[in-house]
């Protein structure tokens, strides 16, 4: 429980169904320094008011609440990994790690010791049995506000356990439910961004946290034109157009777009956006939900980034534990250290990280 | 939530006696002057405070005017530390002095002791402990320099229950101009304290711990030790604590003073025999556990363990589950994933020291509720075994 409304509103829709359940709440890792009274930041998910809201939240639905550390298991499973993957030029997504380290590692495990038989949270989601009896994880009903994607980690172990209450509803219909159950924080705005930076943007932090990891460098054209200097790879993400500092942009040319981190030359390749785009996306180690690669290769539709649209393909499991994708049309996102995640329909069949010169 | 509720934490606080609510219930209404006050209003809460002040100070061998009414345990300790390091530092001119304490102290403690070398430029030596909890005699006589001022050593450790030989430690002290404090928060409602017995030079107290309020602390300060007050303001309790003293808290630390002078005769060899059936319970029917702290130097009513490769907050968790209510040990250190530092300074290896239980009894505590906790924690203690086995 996040005190906020997708995981209250979970909470009560299962003590509502009868079930006997118990609040726990996870302190997560933020970045060093402290508050005005010398107590170390809060990171966004557990921050003082909002262990207050869930614990309120806990006591009006009569379930005990814990708030459990785990700050260091966070930091070195989430955010350390992390931070070693922008150091490789790659743009990671922390919540694939948080999902499958935290949630359904640290937190499951500390519900396992309570004695439960399943664990819900507020994510927006769904998972039903196939015909063969397997576990499978759906979209939720919400299209905005599907979370699939960054559960797509779960295997037929996590799936038998999991829950997510809200994953039927769509957005404004939890809201109303929340509201219905009297929950104080019905009205909360969604929280943004990553929940363990405390100030200013990605970039700063990284820099704070590791001073060496942006070392300026070339941007090169394909043509390996030298247009400019970037500030160091970190700092940028396939795709981006803004914030690139080149040497001539006079107004009528079109305008460049990162293509890709060249990390072994320390290099920025930039070109316009006909340049964009790869027709393949591939992956080192593919995990399946089903916990089983499909026999032969799939059609089915996959998504490269959280808010990319879906794209329809071919997916070809390699005998190494990998993927390739191969899409119909060229697709711009496909950028290493975000997640490829592919659907058939509403069910995930899986998905991974995306590998270096995979794009 | 669970049916049935068992509290086993009493060394976390106590449950208030009837008698010291019905003792302070006229403060908390119809005399609600200002003990400070000239006029009669003033004077019958005055009364009050004074009578307070004596049954409090009786009780431990003390006059009323060494008594000092505080908002609770860790501000006396606080006022004592910083009071009396600073006083006898400016008292015997020396340019930073020394303060001795133990790895093993509760936060109250520890967290002044330091502060006073961060802030104010003492120097500290933090006293090694052994495997019980101890401290050696000789490892304080080293620690002693010509410019210590002050020693706290703790008199009962909250989270162990280890007793700690406080008149020997003391006297050592006193040899070598060395004044002495003791928290002895975990005392009162299981051992008689007198200060003469004790020989310090002051002792902090918290009324909750022995079935008083919440929001009272006692400070004994003997008289003529050198004493700053770093709370300041107007002459309250002497000025030893300004502000506005708390009436019905003080009434109803004196009552609850009261209370456990006349109980804990009868209820000490009662909680020690108790306590001990649930060690030998424990130890028996928990695979891979040991006792920690001081087999026989320990608080009556506490027991605490040590479970192998058990995360003792899970544990926690599970027994709360099935409705009991204990502690790993500090309700402060709670679910910090680093092993307490009191069981690191015992020299406890990770792979125990993570899974710490403490189970304290108080004046309600049966053999039922004993049993019934011997019935349910080898079930939780397996249950935390396996999730952690399940998940690896």
């Amino acid at each position: 429980m996040s005190g906020g409304v997708d995981s209250s509103v979970a909470a009560a829709l299962l003590v509502e169904q009868g079930y006997d359940v118990v609040g726990i709440m996870l302190r997560l890792w933020a970045e060093e320094g402290s508050d005005a009274y010398g107590q170390p930041n809060a990171n966004r998910c557990c921050a003082p008011e909002a262990v207050a809201d869930a614990r309120a939240i806990a006591q009006m639905l009569g379930i005990p609440f814990y708030d459990v550390h785990a700050e260091q298991v966070f930091k070195q499973r989430v955010v350390e990994p992390w931070i070693d993957a922008y150091a490789q030029a790659t743009t990671p997504n922390p919540c694939f790690s948080c999902n499958r380290s935290i949630r359904f590692g640290f937190l499951m495990q500390r519900a396992l010791a309570l004695g439960a038989e399943f664990m819900a949270t507020g994510h927006y989601a769904r998972v039903d049995r196939g015909e063969e009896g397997a576990f499978r994880l759906l979209k939720g009903r919400d299209e905005k506000k599907d979370q699939s994607y960054v559960l797509h980690v779960l295997g037929q172990k996590d799936l038998a356990r999991a829950m997510f209450p809200c994953g039927g509803y769509v957005k404004s219909e939890v809201r109303e439910l929340a509201r219905r159950f009297g929950l104080l924080t019905a009205e909360r705005a969604e929280s943004q961004d990553l929940c363990f930076l405390t100030q200013g943007d990605y970039r700063s932090f990284l820099a704070r946290q590791k001073p060496d990891i942006a070392q300026p460098g070339p941007i090169l054209t394909a043509m390996g034109e030298n247009i400019g200097t970037h500030d160091g790879l970190p700092y940028y993400t396939v795709g981006q157009r803004k914030g690139l500092n080149l040497d001539v942009q006079s107004s009528d040319a079109a305008p460049m777009y990162v293509l890709k981190l060249d990390a072994p030359r320390n290099a920025l390749i930039v070109g316009p956006a006909e340049q964009l785009g790869s027709l393949v996306a591939r992956v080192r180690v593919m995990h399946y939900c089903a916990d089983a690669a499909p026999g032969e290769p799939l059609r089915c539709t996959a998504k490269v980034r959280y808010k990319a649209r879906e794209a329809a393909g071919l997916l070809h499991p390699l005998p190494d534990g990998g993927a390739r994708f191969e899409f119909d049309e060229p697709q711009r996102d496909v950028t290493p250290g975000q997640g490829l995640v592919c659907y058939a329909g509403d069910v995930v069949i899986g998905g991974g990280v995306v590998g270096i010169g995979g794009g | 939530m669970p049916e049935r509720r068992i509290y086993l934490d009493n060394s976390a606080t106590t449950a208030m006696a009837p008698q010291v609510l019905a003792a302070m219930q006229p403060y908390l209404n119809d005399v609600y002057g200002n003990a400070s006050s000239l006029h009669s209003f003033g004077r019958d809460a005055a009364a009050a405070l004074d009578e307070a002040h004596s049954v409090v100070g009786c009780a431990m061998g003390a006059r009323a005017s060494e008594i000092v009414f505080t908002g609770c345990g860790t501000e006396s300790d606080n006022l004592a530390i910083r009071g009396i390091a600073l006083a006898a530092r400016r008292q015997r001119g020396f340019e930073r002095g020394h303060i001795i304490s133990t790895a093993t102290e509760h936060h109250a403690v520890e967290a002044t002791v330091h502060q006073m070398h961060e802030l104010f430029g003492f120097d500290i030596t933090m006293l090694p402990v052994d495997d019980a909890g101890c401290v050696a005699a000789a490892d304080l006589r080293r620690a002693i320099r010509p410019d210590t001022v002050l020693a706290s050593l703790m008199l009962a450790n909250n989270e162990v229950g280890t007793l700690l030989p406080i008149r020997t430690l003391a006297d050592l002290c006193h040899e070598h101009s060395v004044l002495f404090h003791t928290d002895a928060v975990q005392a009162p409602a299981y051992l008689p304290l007198d200060v003469n017995e004790l020989h310090v030079d002051a002792l902090a107290l918290s009324a909750h711990k022995f079935y008083g309020p919440k929001g009272v602390g006692v400070l004994y300060l003997r008289e003529g030790t050198p004493y700053l007050p770093t709370l300041t303001g107007g002459g309250h309790e002497r000025g030893r604590r300004p502000g506005t003293v708390n009436v019905a808290g003080a009434v109803g630390a004196a009552a609850a003073m009261k209370y456990v002078m006349q109980e804990r005769i009868v209820q000490a060899p009662r909680l020690c025999a108790l306590r001990d059936r649930m060690i030998a319970g424990v130890l028996e029917r928990v695979p891979y556990a040991r006792l920690s702290g001081h087999p026989t130097e320990r608080l009556p009513g506490h027991a605490s363990f040590l479970f192998k490769d058990v995360d003792g907050e899970s544990l926690l968790m599970s027994l709360d589950v099935e409705g009991f209510a204990v502690s790993t040990g500090s309700a402060c250190t709670s679910g910090d994933p680093e092993p307490s530092p009191v069981l690191t300074a015992m020299g406890i290896p990770r792979d125990w020291a993570l899974g710490g239980l403490r189970i304290t009894l108080g004046y309600h505590s049966t053999e039922a509720d004993v049993d019934a906790l011997l019935e349910t924690l080898p079930m939780c203690v397996d249950r935390v075994r396996r999730a952690a086995l399940e998940m690896l």
